[in-house]
């Protein structure tokens, strides 16, 4: 009989000193199936990815190809047995074309020289068999994001790979990018292709998934078939409770204005224009205002221009009437500014000092943790990590003194969270703060934000979730291409009327 | 048991910077068979044995106290090198900064017949600033430190030369000796001369100890090493959260600075040495500090031993038999086994490696059993 599965990872444990990453998990991929792959943040699914791909060793277990016991000692090994994998970052060189991309590696040799004619040919064959529309010779860095992740699946495709993993695929795409690669996906399985999709997207999992395994804490839950299961169940299975979807309000209550932008210009790269353009807008206590768009059209920059990373080339900033666009990043921190930064490992976190010394990075000088003469105070340091570690559940190996980078990104994003809402800020400025997390997370950061709001400060989310636009915040913000497009009710409003606006196709006069 | 102790990093760093040295003497002695195969283990057994190549035990003192009195300038280099490094710069522009050091101390010793502490102060002030002025440069123009700290290595040099002619002695191209110029510039020794039998020992060996113990404080211990290693781990953290990035660049440079410095006047204020104002070279104990702050493991404890082995050694290269082996062998065979030390870091990636290997291979033999 001929085996079904084209891939099983069986009774696999994996170990690490203080925690079991993997604990007796299986998977069993069938041939031609969309399996999806859901878990919370540091339930162990890059762990186990890891060990698919040969770069840990587990204690236990055995994975089988097509019914086949193999040994995975490293990356190459995978490759060899038709293993593929499209990274949640991209591995593309920028300034080659996609069809060099592609054959890098495995380039096509004739009489010692390159030959990419019968690459070329392959190419496109495969991008029309599959409905990917890449064009060979485009430049990775001038094409769109979703179309560098075609490339990735093209580079898949091009060494003949059988199983294609997926990891969170979708964090990176617009709305309508995302339904093309669901379609691209239900392609390649009807193709006789196997596709494992690691994912925290629910609606995703419900709209292309044949099964899903569901893994918690390190530990195997179950393998449900997608067509009997909904959401609801997906979601508690993950996290162990029932989720709530909707975030809860109460009632607004505005108060006085707190972030004033007026007339904001900021300075783009020499020679390039502003990236941002004149934006005025304001934020009130009591309201959680949402910063919409599409990636890269001055968010980021706009952020670090109230944050005081990028210097501001003209126009006002104030926050509780007090000008800050000169003062330096301490003191308008200081003033009453805490900022939930975009790239939790650039710029919220030093990665290898103790969680305890990320958790006082924005107060380490007050009295309390220095004395007069220059020395940290450890005890009160303790006491303040272990006090925001229990408040905030942030959990990790060894408590406070764990080393940062050894924890889960979920429980980082939560001391980063922990650290900033305990300054006790006017403004809160959180971007993409549930970024990368899973549903148990989300919901926790959002309740966090909306404690913000209900004790009368002000927040400011920068989002690219449309679900989190739609869903948190009590007025939205559209912009495009470092302008403020369109100003929106979320409840008056469709996702695809403010789709429109973040591609630029329709555009507001804003007052402010 | 057994297993925790080979993943202490501490540890680690012992074990790998114990392989380095016995692989140094190994290749060492493998050259010196190469050049003359018969007195070859004697020779590098006079470079290990250093002082006790001596029989009688005061003269073995003396000449402990001869590597120590060296062994404290090398110390501060490294601690100069150590504390640049913990912000994340290379401070290999420390060599230059100790000349400067130098110059500043014999020059108002001589000239100006300074007493040792205000020497010591002006020697302090004078690297520290050069130190400040690389620091300045990366901050506010984006130099390279790597870059304009061997620029004034060179600049640092012959500015001494020029400088330090004019206190040179009349016969020789040396300056003069300070027993004779300028007494009080001479530092204390506080009973340490009696002790070794040599008069060259003197406070700079406890107080170069005691800067290892302070680095040790101020990096650990303080608000201060908390941002500057903050910084070095981690620039962009740093920045946003509101540390003061330019400052404290200039700042550790400029302190790394003044401890190259320091080391410099410990040794020309003890008078065993006087400067040579034709000298063509940037002196090596500022490149030799980098070696032993890498054997170090990059603790200023451990910099303590590193930088007395690495002078234990590099004064048995003189004892060396010279009527078989030409002069510069002792220079060689030193630089063999510092070349080495500075591999201590990849040892010890090389070693967590295979343990790692070690246990994967172990937990499976368990799981099979």
């Amino acid at each position: 009989m001929e085996n079904a599965y084209a891939i099983e990872m069986l009774n696999i444990t994996k170990k690490f000193p203080g925690i079991i990453a993997n604990d007796n998990i299986t998977l069993q991929l069938k041939k031609g199936e969309i399996h999806a792959l859901l878990g919370e943040n540091g339930a162990g699914k890059s762990t186990l990815m890891s060990v698919l791909f040969g770069l840990y060793t587990p204690e236990e277990g055995i994975i089988k190809k097509d019914g086949k016991e193999v040994k995975i000692s490293n990356p190459n090994d995978a490759n060899d047995l038709g293993i593929g994998m499209v990274h949640q970052h991209f591995k593309l060189v920028e300034c080659f074309s996609v069809l060099d991309n592609i054959i890098m590696g495995v380039e096509p040799v004739k009489n010692g020289f390159l030959d990419k004619s019968v690459a070329r040919k392959k190419v496109t064959e495969l991008s029309e068999k599959y409905g990917l529309h890449v064009d060979p010779d485009a430049i990775i860095e001038n094409i769109t994001v979703g179309m560098q992740q075609r490339t990735e699946i093209l580079k898949m495709l091009y060494r003949d790979n059988e199983v294609l993993i997926f990891d969170e695929p979708t964090a990176v795409l617009t709305p309508q990018e995302i339904s093309e690669l669901l379609q691209i996906m239900k392609n390649l399985a009807a193709e006789g292709k196997s596709i494992l999709f690691i994912t925290h997207k629910l609606a995703e999992i419900m709209e292309v998934a044949d099964r899903c395994t569901v893994i918690r804490k390190g530990k195997y839950i179950g393998t449900v078939d997608v067509k009997t299961s909904s959401p609801a169940e997906l979601s508690a299975l993950m996290v162990g409770r029932d989720v709530n979807f909707h975030v809860e309000k109460k009632p607004q209550e505005l108060k006085d204005v707190i972030l004033s932008v007026e007339n904001m210009s900021v300075a783009g790269e020499p020679g390039k224009q502003d990236v941002i353009k004149n934006v005025s807008m304001k934020v009130r206590g009591g309201e959680i205002v949402c910063l919409a768009g599409i990636d890269g059209n001055g968010q980021s920059e706009f952020v670090y221009a109230l944050s005081g990373l990028l210097p501001v080339k003209s126009g006002k900033i104030k926050l509780c009437g007090k000008e800050i666009q000169n003062m330096s990043i301490r003191k308008r921190s200081m003033s009453g500014m805490s900022h939930i930064p975009e790239d939790r490992h650039k710029h919220g976190m030093v990665l290898d000092y103790p969680l305890e010394d990320n958790m006082i990075l924005q107060t380490y000088f007050k009295p309390n943790f220095t004395s007069k003469f220059g020395f940290l105070k450890r005890k009160n340091i303790r006491s303040f990590s272990d006090r925001l570690i229990e408040m905030y559940d942030v959990r990790s190996g060894q408590g406070s003194v764990t080393i940062a980078r050894a924890m889960s990104g979920g429980n980082q994003q939560k001391a980063i969270i922990a650290r900033e809402i305990d300054k006790e800020p006017e403004l809160l400025i959180a971007v993409q703060p549930t970024r990368g997390l899973d549903v148990g997370a989300i919901e926790f950061i959002h309740k966090q934000l909306v404690a913000q709001r209900d004790a009368g400060k002000a927040v400011l989310l920068v989002s690219l979730e449309l679900d989190e636009v739609m869903d948190v915040p009590d007025r939205i913000l559209v912009m495009y291409e470092g302008e403020i497009v369109g100003e929106f009710d979320p409840k008056a409003v469709s996702q695809e009327e403010l789709g429109l606006y973040m591609a630029g196709a329709k555009k507001d006069e804003v007052k402010v | 048991m057994k297993k925790n102790i080979l993943k202490n990093n501490g540890f680690q760093t012992l074990l790998a910077s114990l392989v380095c040295i016995v692989l140094g003497i190994l290749i060492g002695f493998l050259v010196l068979l190469m050049i003359e195969p018969s007195g070859a283990f004697d020779a590098i057994m006079s470079i290990v044995k250093n002082f006790l190549n001596y029989s009688r035990a005061n003269l073995q003192i003396k000449n402990l106290g001869k590597t120590l009195v060296k062994t404290a300038p090398l110390l501060m280099c490294s601690l100069s090198i150590l504390f640049s490094y913990k912000v994340g710069l290379f401070n290999i522009g420390a060599a230059g900064q100790y000349v400067v050091g130098a110059c500043a101390s014999l020059y108002a010793a001589i000239a100006w017949q300074w007493g040792w502490l205000p020497c010591l102060l002006l020697a302090c002030v004078a690297s520290g600033a050069v130190g400040a002025l690389v620091g300045a440069m990366k901050a506010y123009f984006n130099v390279n430190e790597v870059i304009s700290g061997i620029m004034l290595n060179w600049i640092a040099l012959y500015v001494t030369n020029m400088i330090l002619g004019n206190v040179k002695a009349a016969s020789n191209p040396y300056t003069r000796v300070l027993a004779e110029a300028n007494k009080s510039a001479i530092l204390p020794t506080m009973g340490l001369d009696r002790v070794f039998g040599l008069q060259y020992v003197s406070i700079a060996i406890p107080l170069a100890i005691l800067f290892a113990v302070l680095v040790w404080v101020v990096m650990n211990k303080t608000k201060f090493g908390y941002e500057l290693r903050a910084t070095g781990l981690n620039k962009n953290a740093a920045k946003y959260c509101g540390m003061a990035e330019n400052r404290n660049i200039i700042l550790s440079l400029a302190i790394s600075g003044a401890l190259a410095g320091l080391g410099a006047a410990f040794l020309y204020l003890t008078d065993i040495e006087q400067w040579k104002c034709t000298v063509s070279a940037v002196p090596q104990m500022g490149f030799n500090g980098i070696a032993a702050a890498f054997l170090g493991g990059l603790s200023p404890i451990g910099t303590i031993f590193a930088s007395f082995f690495i002078q234990h050694i590099t004064e048995g290269g003189t004892q060396v038999d010279m009527t078989m082996y030409c002069s510069q062998i002792s220079d060689l065979i030193s630089a063999i086994i510092i070349y080495l030390c500075g591999f201590t870091a990849f040892l010890k990636l090389a070693m967590n490696k295979a343990i790692a290997k070690f246990e994967s291979k172990n937990a499976k033999e368990r799981s099979t059993k």
